[in-house]
């Protein structure tokens, strides 16, 4: 519901000052007509009092009833109506409080088309002006409603992009574990352990939640160890990040569809042992992850390169920046690069 | 009498476990165990075992991609951790297949029902038409695995000039010349992408980015000129077919 003008200070001091104005000026106004002060004042006061007392019925109608754009004319009607009604109480009242004065009787009665139309243009004026002020209000409503809205779905869709986790990795996770119960409980425990903590941290909660390069490095490292376990020495890994860029952020959960990708990449197009490396750099304002993997160019079909993990990791990143330039792919000779980079604050 | 068994997964702890539940079958032999399709197929020729264990996602051919490859291939028990479309497949023929993890019962329950299906043909039928199957699907429908000799081919689909019935084999043409392969024309009629291929003649499909242009080839009949200089024929009903797809 949109708030009533009347609830707000300004629209309340303005609508007090223009009220004043037009009772000072009915008062000059009918002291040019020669009446006396004290008359002037009494029928300016009453006319007024009840042309206020209309306007703010006017305005509270409105609050709970807009026509609509083609309804308008019923605005104008209310108007008319009210108008008859605020004249004719008007006259009522003064004729009562000025029964012995002959002449101010005649002065009403020949005054009253120039006292009704007067009214009816003043009516008509904050009637017009709060209509406006309700328009805008719903329009503006409409507005905020319509951010909420999107900015729901972009947290949903956020969510559901650092959530992706492929079930192809869990289930053969879990086999390697059965298969370690057996012979080697001691290593089943530990595989449980990062395993649990690697699933921990892909259903973490918070919204837009950044972590520093350190936490996300220590996060992927529980899901490589993961993969180590898996694939044997098939897999092996290279993370260069000195030191200095610890403290540098990123968005959660982002570098390991980055890693899942160049792993099954590279695992899966050469039956060779690979070697996936991570580098993180600094350059200008940015922290630049580069990932790099084997593949075989004579089989390899482009597209590839570019699976579902890559995309939500370029979803993402536009979600947060609004740029598409931040994730780069490059395939030479045998070696497919990946490159994002993170803004930072 | 004990049988032979070979192993097929990428993965060397998923390959023990089925090592560790085949032991308790006296009568079963692993004959060899293999990290991917090319030691598979080798170790198959070898030892011709009565059952194979098969992973499905392994590196540069898949299970299914391996089995093609062999012409009489012997029972398959799949093992696979995910994979939807395979195991719709493996449903609508009624092949078992292993979950990953799986646990000694379920292993075994597998095996009672390969020794019972083991002296009938079904299985071998139920194979060819599981494979049939998922050749329509990602990736076997990107790209043909071919047998040239002992090296295996793999043929990213993009990289076919063109396609030629010959008797029962199918002629791959590429910039390295063709290769055969096991398959009928209305198999990779289906199988390739109707937007990037077209059967211009019963004995022919075209990839469309490598036509030229179409000249007239004596009455009626059309020829279709590649890049690479081929020329190949195009049929009185396979003319419109093409024009209306190259929009001409």
């Amino acid at each position: 519901m949109a708030t009533s003008p009347l609830s707000v200070t300004r629209f309340r001091i303005i609508f007090s000052i223009c009220w004043l104005i037009i009772i000072a000026d009915q008062i000059f106004l009918l002291r040019w007509f020669g009446l006396s002060w004290k008359i002037a004042i009494i029928d300016s006061a009453v006319n007024d009092a009840l042309l206020i007392a209309a306007c703010l019925l006017i305005i509270m109608m409105l609050h709970y009833y807009l026509p609509q754009k083609e309804k308008y004319f019923h605005l104008v009607s209310w108007c008319i109506l009210i108008t008859v009604l605020v004249i004719l109480l008007t006259k009522v009242i003064l004729k009562n409080i000025f029964i012995d004065d002959a002449e101010y009787q005649i002065f009403f009665s020949r005054s009253i088309w120039i006292r009704s139309s007067m009214d009816f243009l003043m009516l008509g004026c904050f009637v017009l002006i709060s209509v406006i002020w309700y328009n805008w209000q719903e329009q503006s409503e409409q507005e905020e409603r319509k951010q909420d809205a999107e900015k729901l779905s972009k947290e949903a869709e956020l969510f559901k992009l650092r959530q992706q986790l492929q079930p192809h990795f869990l289930f053969n996770s879990l086999n390697s574990i059965n298969a370690l119960i057996g012979s080697r409980p001691e290593e089943a425990r530990k595989m449980v352990q990062q395993l649990s903590d690697f699933l921990r941290g892909t259903i973490k909660k918070e919204e837009h939640q950044w972590v520093t390069l350190k936490e996300e490095l220590q996060y992927l490292q529980l899901y490589l160890d993961i993969e180590k376990v898996r694939f044997g020495h098939r897999l092996s890994t290279v993370i260069e990040a000195d030191e200095a860029l610890d403290e540098l952020k990123l968005p959660a959960l982002l570098l390991q569809p980055i890693m899942e990708n160049a792993i099954k990449f590279g695992l899966y197009d050469t039956i060779d042992e690979i070697t996936i490396s991570l580098k993180a750099s600094k350059e200008e304002n940015n922290l630049v992850i580069t990932v790099t993997n084997p593949f075989d160019p004579e089989t390899s079909t482009p597209k590839q390169g570019t699976g579902f993990g890559l995309q939500s990791v370029q979803r993402r990143l536009y979600l947060l920046f609004a740029r598409t330039d931040l994730v780069n792919t490059e395939a030479k000779e045998n070696i497919f690069t990946t490159t994002i980079k993170i803004p930072q604050a | 009498m004990s049988s032979k068994v070979i192993i097929i997964d990428d993965e060397p702890l998923a390959r023990s476990i089925v090592i560790e539940y085949i032991q308790h079958f006296p009568d079963l032999v692993v004959s060899q165990v293999c990290s991917n399709g090319f030691e598979g197929l080798k170790a198959i020729q070898q030892y011709k075992p009565d059952l194979i264990i098969l992973d499905i996602q392994m590196p540069k051919i898949n299970g299914f991609e391996m089995l093609e490859l062999i012409e009489n291939p012997p029972a398959v028990i799949f093992a696979t951790a995910f994979d939807e479309y395979a195991i719709k497949a493996f449903e609508a023929h009624a092949i078992d297949y292993l979950l990953k993890p799986f646990n000694q019962d379920r292993f075994e329950k597998a095996i009672k029902k390969w020794r019972e299906q083991k002296n009938s043909s079904a299985g071998e039928k139920q194979t060819k038409q599981l494979l049939d199957d998922v050749a329509l699907t990602a990736p076997q429908n990107q790209r043909i695995v071919i047998k040239d000799g002992s090296k295996i081919k793999i043929i990213p689909v993009q990289d076919i000039f063109y396609l030629e019935a010959a008797d029962d084999f199918v002629k791959v043409f590429t910039k390295e010349g063709y290769f055969l392969k096991n398959k009928t024309m209305s198999h990779f009629e289906q199988v390739l992408d109707p937007s990037q291929f077209v059967r211009s003649h019963r004995s022919y499909i075209i990839n469309l980015q490598q036509i030229t242009r179409i000249d007239p080839y004596e009455k009626d009949n059309h020829v279709a000129i590649l890049r690479s200089g081929a020329k190949v024929p195009v049929s009185r009903t396979g003319y419109p077919k093409l024009k209306a797809i190259l929009g001409l």
